[in-house]
């Protein structure tokens, strides 16, 4: 693959809402609360934008987003799909939307009421209206949710590699122990043990308890991304996009893969991993942190292994408290993760990312170098390298 | 007991009249007659349109299962056990393992499909241990 995207655009601005279970407004709202922040972040004013990218799932249409913010003209909209598999595909839009010239100032966004509107982890999702066709080979199983999904993929895995619930737990200590020293964590000073873990309850047998489950919250998250050149002369140290790539790979589907030949990997995300080591140049040893999308703990085990950060069914071994946290080998998901921060759909690992190389993380990782950034697993995918200008 | 009614497609109605009749209906490509799951227009091997249903044995092993907990939602005995079949023709489909205590159930385990008929007369394919052959 060719590195001809490197370094060449940069994050220059972050926004967010705060965290929460009800927002008490509305998701567009939330999506212009936080495009804004993240332009004042930028030192950039709406009309310097010109292209806007969000998620398919978003519900705040481009068009509204500019209206409310005054952006006068668009020259470039995109929307990338398969849930939080979107998330670093955005900045690959933006990315490549500034370095072509199609545009100068590209701001990504999503922002929903996941928790107090329309609820992912809900079987509402699946009982108000007919089946989508999808959904009909698994749902009249009573697979309803996104847990149930990704646990009947997981525990071959764990079949496969002898892994227990016990290995996944390391995960989340790791995630809601960085949550409890990050203010905007909705777990903010509320860690948990390994006991803890295993203590509750069951949510699928014998795969995922409930502390193995991603938050479901109420938020947004904007980015504003422009050329290497131009993000000189801006406010903050840039965050140069080293690499950024999406993934799908064969016979898949959105979170019910069960048909490859082998259920013990994330074959999109290996497609993510090959393209970002190709482009940057980089290897898993270069990487100082990492946010790993952990919506499900079994899913951070298994990328640990497509990523090249272990071999094949070492993720047991590798996932441990201290590898993962500060000071460790690898330390990820420094501002508590979707487990312990938010469920911002990934976009929060890319502004923590961002904050790593200003200097500005509440739980800072000294001497970053470069920062691995990953969507949605189980689902079609996207990822990202970062790092601060030479 | 009621469960969720499945969706249909022109791609995908054979399967669930298939199973009406107590028939587990699978996709053969009418060209290289290679057999695939879950049904989609195109053979993804000789890019054929054509195919036929092909009636699986029925047969086959537990290649994964779990025990959805949590949220509950009627229709289904807490726990019940979702699986993943391997079928003797190599194609895998999702469904029920019934007749069996989760403790009891090992991925490997032997398992053939039966019909179950639930609220408005739906009929879904389920599976149990296999009887010894």
């Amino acid at each position: 693959m060719t590195a001809w995207l490197k370094d060449r655009a940069a994050i220059v601005g972050i926004g967010q809402t705060e965290f929460s279970k009800a927002s008490g407004r509305t998701e567009l709202q939330l999506a212009c609360e936080a495009v804004k922040a993240a332009l004042d972040d930028a030192g950039l004013r709406p009309s310097d934008v010109d292209g806007l990218v969000t998620f398919t799932m978003d519900t705040s249409e481009e068009i509204d987003v500019a209206r409310n913010l005054g952006i006068p003209h668009l020259s470039m909209f995109s929307r990338i799909p398969y849930g939080g598999g979107a998330a670093a595909g955005t900045v690959l839009h933006a990315a490549m939307a500034v370095a072509t010239g199609v545009a100068d100032v590209v701001v990504c966004y999503r922002a929903f009421n996941e928790r107090s509107g329309f609820r992912f982890g809900d079987t509402g999702s699946v009982l108000g209206g007919g089946l989508p066709l999808w959904l009909s080979w698994y749902a009249p199983y009573g697979m309803l949710t996104p847990a149930s999904w990704v646990a009947l993929h997981a525990r071959r895995y764990m079949h496969t590699y002898g892994v227990t619930n016990e290995h996944f737990g390391a995960i989340a200590v790791v995630d809601r122990q960085h949550a409890a020293t990050n203010p905007d964590a909705w777990f903010y000073q509320r860690p948990i043990t390994l006991a803890d873990h295993q203590a509750s309850r069951w949510i699928v047998e014998p795969v995922l308890r409930l502390l193995d489950c991603c938050q479901e919250s109420d938020g947004g998250a904007a980015l504003v991304i422009t050329t290497a050149d131009r993000a000189r002369d801006l406010a903050h140290r840039p965050a140069l996009i080293t690499a950024a790539a999406q993934g799908a790979s064969s016979d898949g589907e959105m979170m019910t893969s069960y048909y490859r030949d082998d259920l013990t990997g994330l074959p999109e995300m290996g497609v993510v991993a090959q393209r970002l080591w190709e482009a940057s140049g980089l290897r898993p040893s270069h990487i100082t942190t990492a946010f790993l999308y952990d919506h499900f703990t079994p899913f951070v085990l298994m990328q640990l292994e497509e990523l090249g950060f272990c071999g094949r069914g070492e993720a047991k071994d590798f996932a441990t408290v201290e590898n993962l946290s500060i000071g460790g080998v690898l330390p990820i998901n420094t501002n508590g993760g979707l487990l312990g921060e938010a469920y911002l759909h990934g976009m929060n690992g890319i502004t923590e990312s961002v904050r790593q190389i200003r200097g500005t993380a509440c739980n800072q990782v000294p001497e970053v170098e470069h920062i691995l950034v990953t969507a949605g697993t189980g689902v079609p995918t996207s990822g990202l390298i970062l790092s601060p200008p030479a | 007991m009621s469960r969720l009614e499945p969706s249909m497609s022109p791609d995908t109605a054979f399967f669930w009249e298939g199973a009406a009749h107590g028939r587990l209906l699978v996709q053969r490509c009418g060209e290289c007659e290679a057999l695939r799951h879950p049904p989609r227009p195109m053979c993804p091997a000789c890019h054929s349109l054509s195919w036929d249903p092909y009636e699986a044995t029925g047969r086959g092993e537990v290649y994964s299962f779990v025990m959805p907990r949590h949220p509950r939602y009627p229709g289904f005995d807490d726990p019940h056990i979702a699986v993943l079949v391997e079928l003797d023709e190599g194609l895998r489909l999702v469904s029920n393992l019934c007749e069996v205590e989760p403790d009891d159930v090992t991925i490997g385990m032997p398992v053939e499909v039966f019909f179950a008929t639930f609220d408005g007369g739906m009929v879904l394919p389920q599976f149990r241990p296999a009887a010894p052959a």
